[in-house]
């Protein structure tokens, strides 16, 4: 017998052989087959799907889930120090209280009206996001950094008219091939150095490579390598000059002690809220921000949502609707700024909950946590022989530190400290020039005296 | 306005608390939560660490977040959750293709596990072969599904997986010495992201229209080929919901003409098991996870795509693919075209997680019957809503619905100036969402309605009495229509601050900027 004609699945109700057939006498038919008769024999599949056996009790799917996840080992079970673009951070429990909540899990586009509360939660978002970058505009969550980035550079494309964008090559791997790829063939990505020394911009080359049809630099600070630029304001000045825009990324938990790229001048700031109040999904839960002042020449080459507030017809009610809704491709399909679609809206709700929790004084607080925890490790580490840290500037959360003279390998290492317990710091012996035998480690709020001594520790037994 | 007893519409009234925005909660001093501060042994080696930092680097003044105390903030967020109305709370089939459907809850327990959820993308591969395998399994499952040789499940979204067929497809002709081919041919009853997403890769977009029965316009297509045409992305069936006989004549033009052709399936609902990418002819194609595959939607994502590809494109994929190695899960960088990466890391894990669970729980047959049911399902409303006076179905000519209908309500309109904007706010007083986007209204006042597989018959028949009501007071007491909502959490909003620079605000600070300190 067939699956319909032996179980009813609970998730499909009118399944059930008494209702679907009042259907079907309603619709005029005996078949549901009648229903595909548009569709010709030779668009058909005749064969089945190869699909495994369906497990159609939740106790059996639930077994099945849990033996697949169980060859998982979450950063619970060790002690972690990847970063690079997703990180570990305290999650308070009423952010997954309040994403977890049915009515902002399932809905999806309604109304002003009825979804009222994820206007007022987005606007909110935008609004904390705004404070913390001392910025006018940010929109709906898209995709990611590198989606953002992105973006912010073809928003600059438009603004300028300009077809060249500079990339400073401290930029994280995967964000500068995503930028590749979403400036091709519209755009040329031209890169610009650093010093060897102090991981910041090269001046030299930077002015080097500025020309009359470049719409913009596109830097990261912190840089993926952590380090933190001091001429903001000097590159700042060099752009405008000539016409350009500064677009600068950042992790915005950043900015909770650093100043904000649009107090040295950036045009537009991007960058991920994963480290705002989300867990780490393998990488999944990356949302991007995009962050301007506001002027109507940024405010419509947004792609995004941005929901603005209003007034209703009853005095003192807050409502709350798409602000500028005809830029965006729903409206006008490809005459819109790029395209816009489903992103990571709800990611935008938990880094909401997270800054209200946190408020000005424990953002202040959890910045000046990872700063002394980092520069901690940065002291026990640089304590080791043959181990240095790369760069010599401050840092923010991140930071390079160098095997090389340490006669082994980052893989030989990182095995070795996994046997121990430890996630080492990523490899960019590959991924990045001029890093060989480099590894970036992370270092936030979850790592106490106890976890970075332990790192110490199997590291100098690691490398005896 | 209140519903005589025996109606199956209900005295609905949502939660409406007048909530606060949240920075009018500002109290100075309270908090929302401690941090765990550094160990007095790391404050003894470093110091307070900000002296450290360049001063030129410092943060001046903390950002100007509201203080609140946990309790008022925990209140605040239900209580906006409260002013939504999630898909688990209403029948949600007025959001027409997008297919709202039920998200089963053991999904969102098995997503939410620390195995799931504090896992690394950069943890050694040793540490994840659980979140590889079900990477893996949702690439061989996707194959069965279509007929496509390969598939990456790195697309942030639906309209995020064109992006990435458009730069597939633009790799392939650059590969193959055709990099002039920078037209691309989509249909108005597409997506907008077929045309937008290409768009963005210096795509010349050309848009075709559908013929008088609704079909898109094959002479048209024929017409619009030629050397510089990269390709075709269109969907079927296309958003009114009749399904395309003719699909591989399409793609058969498109290839004659050495183009490639993209199938937009990002609502796959109404055909599982039933015709493929493959046979129709396609050589890329992609699902949407959030929409066919059973995960939440979350107020607009995270969503996840599935792109598929035929052999010949499997080189130019966005990498890692997960690769079987004997009984070990590995990442595979080595693609010889591949167009690099195009998200962070490897995929909207969440998402893929919970939609395997989805499909596991339903297996081949199951995915038969939720397509067999959904079509079931929209033509027992189709039949149902054209019996309402005023509505009707555009394109008639005897053709079968699959998984939705754009409707349209013209025929009201022209009788009583009450359209799709007023009967969308108007539906909201009975706890039902419609959709209000079909720009451009090509099926004039539109309005598009999904029933899936997820809702009883006794639900379909609430819903229908929802849009017969509200019809009926259309004719019988207009201004009740016009002044909508009544019962929901707002009333009537004031737009004229959304186009306006003077006067739209994003954000807290520039209402205040712009409204109160002016």
């Amino acid at each position: 017998m067939k699956f319909h004609e032996r179980q009813v699945h609970p998730y499909i109700p009118n399944s059930a052989p008494a209702t679907k057939a009042a259907m079907m006498k309603e619709i005029g038919i005996e078949d549901i087959d009648e229903l595909y008769e548009d569709i010709p024999s030779h668009l058909r599949f005749k064969g089945e799907m190869n699909l495994p056996k369906a497990l159609t009790s939740e106790l059996a799917l639930k077994r099945h889930m849990d033996g697949i996840l169980g060859k998982n080992v979450s950063v619970d079970e060790k002690i972690s120090f990847l970063g690079g673009g997703c990180s570990n951070h305290y999650v308070p429990a009423i952010v997954d209280e309040v994403i977890n909540r049915s009515e902002f899990l399932t809905a999806y586009a309604g109304e002003p009206y009825e979804d009222h509360g994820r206007f007022q939660v987005l606007f909110e978002y935008q609004s904390l996001m705004a404070e913390l970058l001392d910025f006018d505009v940010v929109n709906v969550p898209t995709y990611d950094w590198g989606q953002a980035a992105a973006t912010s550079i073809r928003m600059a494309e438009r603004i300028t008219g300009r077809g060249t964008v500079l990339v400073a090559d401290t930029i994280s791997p995967d964000r500068l091939s995503i930028i590749r790829n979403y400036c091709h063939p519209v755009m040329q990505v031209v890169l610009v150095g650093h010093d060897n020394t102090s991981g910041q911009i090269d001046m030299g080359s930077l002015k080097g490579n500025l020309s009359g049809d470049v719409a913009a630099l596109y830097f990261e600070n912190p840089a993926y390598t952590g380090v933190l630029e001091e001429n903001g304001q000097v590159i700042a000045d060099e752009l405008h000059a000539n016409g350009s825009l500064m677009i600068v990324g950042l992790d915005p938990l950043s900015a909770s002690v650093i100043k904000p790229p649009s107090q040295y001048g950036a045009d537009i700031a991007c960058g991920d809220i994963q480290s705002l109040g989300n867990h780490m999904h393998f990488g999944g839960t990356l949302a991007g921000f995009i962050a301007t002042r506001d002027e109507e020449r940024f405010v419509m080459e947004y792609p995004s949502r941005l929901f603005g507030i209003a007034k209703t017809s009853v005095e003192g009610e807050w409502g709350f609707s798409d602000v500028a809704y005809d830029r965006t491709s729903f409206g006008v399909r490809e005459k819109g700024k790029e395209f816009v679609g489903t992103a990571a809206a709800l990611w935008g709700i938990s880094s909401a909950v997270y800054l209200s929790l946190l408020g000005p004084q424990g953002i202040t607080e959890l910045g000046q946590t990872i700063i002394q925890r980092s520069l901690y490790t940065q002291k026990r580490l640089s304590e080791l022989k043959g181990v240095k840290l790369r760069f010599t500037s401050a840092t923010f959360k991140e930071c390079v530190v160098d095997f090389s003279g340490t006669g082994k390998t980052v893989v030989e290492i990182n095995k070795l400290l996994l046997e121990k317990g430890i996630f080492g710091g990523k490899d960019l012996t590959e991924e990045m020039p001029g890093l060989p035998q480099c590894a970036l480690y992370a270092v936030t709020e979850m790592h106490g005296q106890a976890e970075i001594d332990a790192l110490a520790a199997a590291l100098k037994s690691v490398l005896a | 306005m209140e519903i005589k007893k025996g109606s199956r519409l209900r005295n609905f009234h949502q939660a409406k608390w007048d909530e606060e925005v949240l920075f009018e909660l500002h109290t100075p001093g309270e908090r929302g939560m401690h941090i765990d501060q550094a160990d007095a042994a790391i404050v003894d080696v470093v110091g307070d660490g900000l002296s450290s930092l360049p001063e030129s680097l410092r943060r001046t003044a903390p950002p100007a977040f509201p203080e609140v105390g946990q309790m008022r903030i925990t209140k605040h967020f239900l209580r906006l959750s409260q002013h939504t109305l999630g898909g688990d709370f209403n029948v949600d089939i007025g959001q027409g293709t997008c297919t709202v459907k039920y998200n089963p809850k053991i999904n969102e327990v098995v997503a939410r596990s620390p195995k799931a959820a504090r896992i690394h993308p950069h943890q050694d591969e040793s540490t994840v072969q659980g979140a590889l395998e079900v990477i893996h399994n949702m690439d061989l499952i996707f194959r069965e599904i279509s007929g496509m040789d390969r598939f990456t499940l790195q697309p942030s979204s639906g309209s995020h997986a064109i992006l990435v067929m458009a730069s597939v497809m633009q790799k392939y002709h650059e590969v193959n010495g055709e990099s002039h081919r920078d037209e691309l041919i989509t249909t108005i009853f597409s997506h907008p992201s077929d045309a937008a997403a290409a768009a963005v890769k210096g795509y010349k977009i050309i848009t075709i229209y559908p013929d008088e029965r609704g079909f898109p316009d094959l002479e048209a297509l024929k017409a619009a080929v030629g050397p510089k045409m990269a390709g075709l992305f269109i969907t079927n069936p296309e958003d009114i919901g009749i399904f395309n006989p003719r699909i591989d004549e399409f793609t058969k033009v498109v290839h004659d003409a050495g183009g490639l052709c993209g199938y937009d399936q990002a609502n796959a609902n109404g055909i599982l098991g039933v015709t493929r990418a493959r046979e129709a002819g396609f050589d890329l194609c992609f699902f949407n996870l959030h929409k066919t595959f059973g995960a939440p939607h979350g107020c607009g994502g995270p969503a996840a795509g599935a792109m598929g590809v035929v052999k010949k494109l499997e080189p130019f994929l966005p990498v890692p693919l997960v690769d079987k190695i004997d009984d070990r899960y590995t990442m595979n960088f080595d693609l010889p075209h591949t167009i690099g990466k195009t998200r962070q890391f490897w995929g909207v894990f969440p998402v893929i997680l919970k939609s395997y669970a989805w499909i596991m729980s339903l297996g081949a047959e199951g995915l038969k019957e939720v397509s067999r049911i959904a079509v079931l399902n929209n033509n027992y409303l189709l039949k149902h809503i054209t019996d309402i006076d005023g509505a009707d179905s555009p394109y008639p000519g005897g053709l079968r619905r699959i998984e939705q209908v754009r409707y349209t309500w013209k025929k009201l309109f022209d009788e009583t100036g009450i359209g799709t904007h007023d009967i969308t706010l108007r539906m909201a007083d009975f706890g039902f969402h419609l959709w209000s986007s079909h720009h451009p209204f090509v099926v004039p006042e539109p309005f598009t309605v999904e029933p899936t597989e997820s809702y009883s018959k006794a639900e379909l028949d609430e819903y229908l009495d929802g849009l017969r009501h509200v019809a009926e007071e259309a004719r019988t007491e207009p201004e009740t229509v016009k002044g909508a909502p009544y019962r929901s959490v707002v009333h009537q909003i004031d737009e004229s601050w959304m186009d306006d620079p003077e006067k739209w605000a994003v954000t807290w600070r520039t209402y205040l900027k712009k409204h109160v300190n002016k």
